[in-house]
């Protein structure tokens, strides 16, 4: 108890870079998620064909995989053009691979989620005269926000855990920290528990923001006033 | 078709150690679906326990296994348990000691919370009429179990636990972080030796190949699991 103690500030920084680096893929990876998703429901074929290929493969593909060749083939091809003028961060290329993964899998969420609203409601919006756009934002997403939350808690969970990976690049997040101090301390075991708590209360704080978010979403269908 | 040449290379040079990297990472595929999926059907029945001790305890596992990174979780085995002389004297050190076994002991452990909540998922989705029917006929608990609510819940949930076989295919590639040559501890390897990602990308390829194949499979398998309620 004593060691995690003096190594709690080494330790907090790190989890500061892991929450920084789940926030930062989630808020890029929701609206590409979104703009995925209109592709898939895009009149023109290709566009479908594309895209939902892209997304399958991506998600046939382990994150672990991804990350690497994101953070090495970034690399490379920055290397190759910039002649090393340039760097990329472990901490821009685990982004750049969550990024990836989390929008795929959200894209096929809010696809569903899209597809899921009543055609009925679609049609009275466009007779009361609302152009594409704003039948879109103003009637088709929130409808299907409401649709898609408990699947995006999931998404936020699974991004949480993968961001555990991009500690194999060498950025110093709450995983590559213990790493550092269990060889310092010889103690692993006591280090990697504690890395383990830390995620499940990462998680479980999580959890009460996304029931209040539904709750909010569900607040026109609840039970019928008395 | 230059693009192309440079994973044609990849290939001919180093096909037999890509090959062995496969099996390696399909044996740790099968054997922890097969082994977790046993396991998860006691401790799913555990989660619907009248018995509240019971229930705890195994929805404590569930959670606690699902609401920890795998990677993590494959430390504390790997590098975490090796720090205690007991268990380095234990029997359990002949499992936990090499890199190949402690990877399928943890990766199981972990599908089995996964898989646990989906068999329950499918308990309670048995229409409650037919568990009745069941006991009318005399059947004692145990040949309910067995004979009625496991069958029937497996059918339901047929197609989530296809899912969680795909995302067991991926989990393994994690086990490359402790050593084990699996597909992916190949093709890092080779990557760090030709400084480009070329066998990456090409281990990319395989994998999502290899999803392809579990999809087509779980399609088959559900179509046979559904044949009564098709016409």
């Amino acid at each position: 108890m004593d060691l995690l103690l003096k190594y709690a500030c080494e330790l907090a920084q790190g989890a500061a870079v892991t929450l920084q680096l789940a926030l930062t893929s989630l808020f890029l990876g929701l609206p590409l998620g979104l703009a995925l998703a209109a592709c898939k429901l895009s009149r023109r074929a290709p566009v479908r064909l594309v895209v939902s290929w892209l997304t399958n493969l991506l998600r046939g593909v382990p994150e672990f995989l991804i990350i690497l060749i994101c953070y090495f083939g970034l690399s490379n091809l920055i290397n190759g053009y910039f002649d090393g003028a340039l760097e990329i961060s472990p901490f821009v290329g685990g982004v750049f691979a969550l990024v990836m993964v989390f929008s795929a899998y959200a894209s096929e969420v809010f696809r569903a989620a899209l597809v899921a609203i009543p055609i009925g409601q679609i049609e009275a919006a466009k007779t009361c005269g609302l152009s594409r756009s704003q039948v879109f934002f103003l009637i088709q997403l929130p409808l299907a926000w409401r649709n898609c939350l408990p699947s995006l808690n999931n998404l936020w969970q699974s991004l949480l855990k993968d961001t555990s990976l991009v500690s194999v690049l060498g950025l110093e997040d709450l995983l590559k920290k213990a790493d550092m101090a269990a060889q310092y301390t010889k103690q692993p075991f006591l280090f990697f528990v504690a890395v383990a708590g830390v995620y499940f209360l990462f998680l479980a704080l999580s959890d009460p923001i996304f029931v209040r978010l539904e709750k909010h979403a569900n607040r026109g269908y609840g039970p019928a006033p008395t | 078709m230059n693009l192309f040449d440079d994973y044609l290379e990849v290939w001919t040079q180093s096909s037999p150690q890509l090959l062995e990297g496969l099996i390696v990472t399909l044996e740790l595929l099968a054997g922890s679906c097969l082994l977790g999926f046993v396991l998860a059907i006691p401790l799913a029945i555990a989660r619907v326990s009248g018995q509240r001790v019971v229930s705890g305890v195994a929805k404590a596992y569930s959670s606690v296994m699902r609401g920890t990174p795998l990677l993590v979780q494959i430390f504390i085995f790997y590098y975490g348990l090796s720090q205690f002389e007991a268990v380095r004297n234990s029997l359990a050190w002949g499992l936990l000691g090499d890199s190949f076994y402690c990877g399928l002991v943890v990766l199981t452990l972990n599908l089995t919370a996964y898989m646990a909540e989906d068999v329950r998922a499918g308990i309670i989705a048995v229409p409650a009429g037919e568990i009745e029917a069941a006991r009318a006929y005399g059947l004692s608990h145990f040949q309910c179990y067995w004979r009625i609510v496991i069958p029937r819940a497996l059918g339901i949930v047929t197609p989530v636990l296809g899912n969680e076989v795909i995302a067991q295919l991926k989990a393994t590639a994690l086990v490359s972080t402790i050593t084990v040559l699996d597909l992916t501890g190949v093709v890092r390897r080779l990557a760090a030796k030709s400084y480009t990602t070329d066998a990456l990308v090409m281990a990319g390829v395989m994998y999502a190949l290899l999803t392809l194949l579990i999809t087509w499979a779980v399609h088959r398998l559900e179509h046979k699991a559904t044949r009564h309620v098709r016409r």
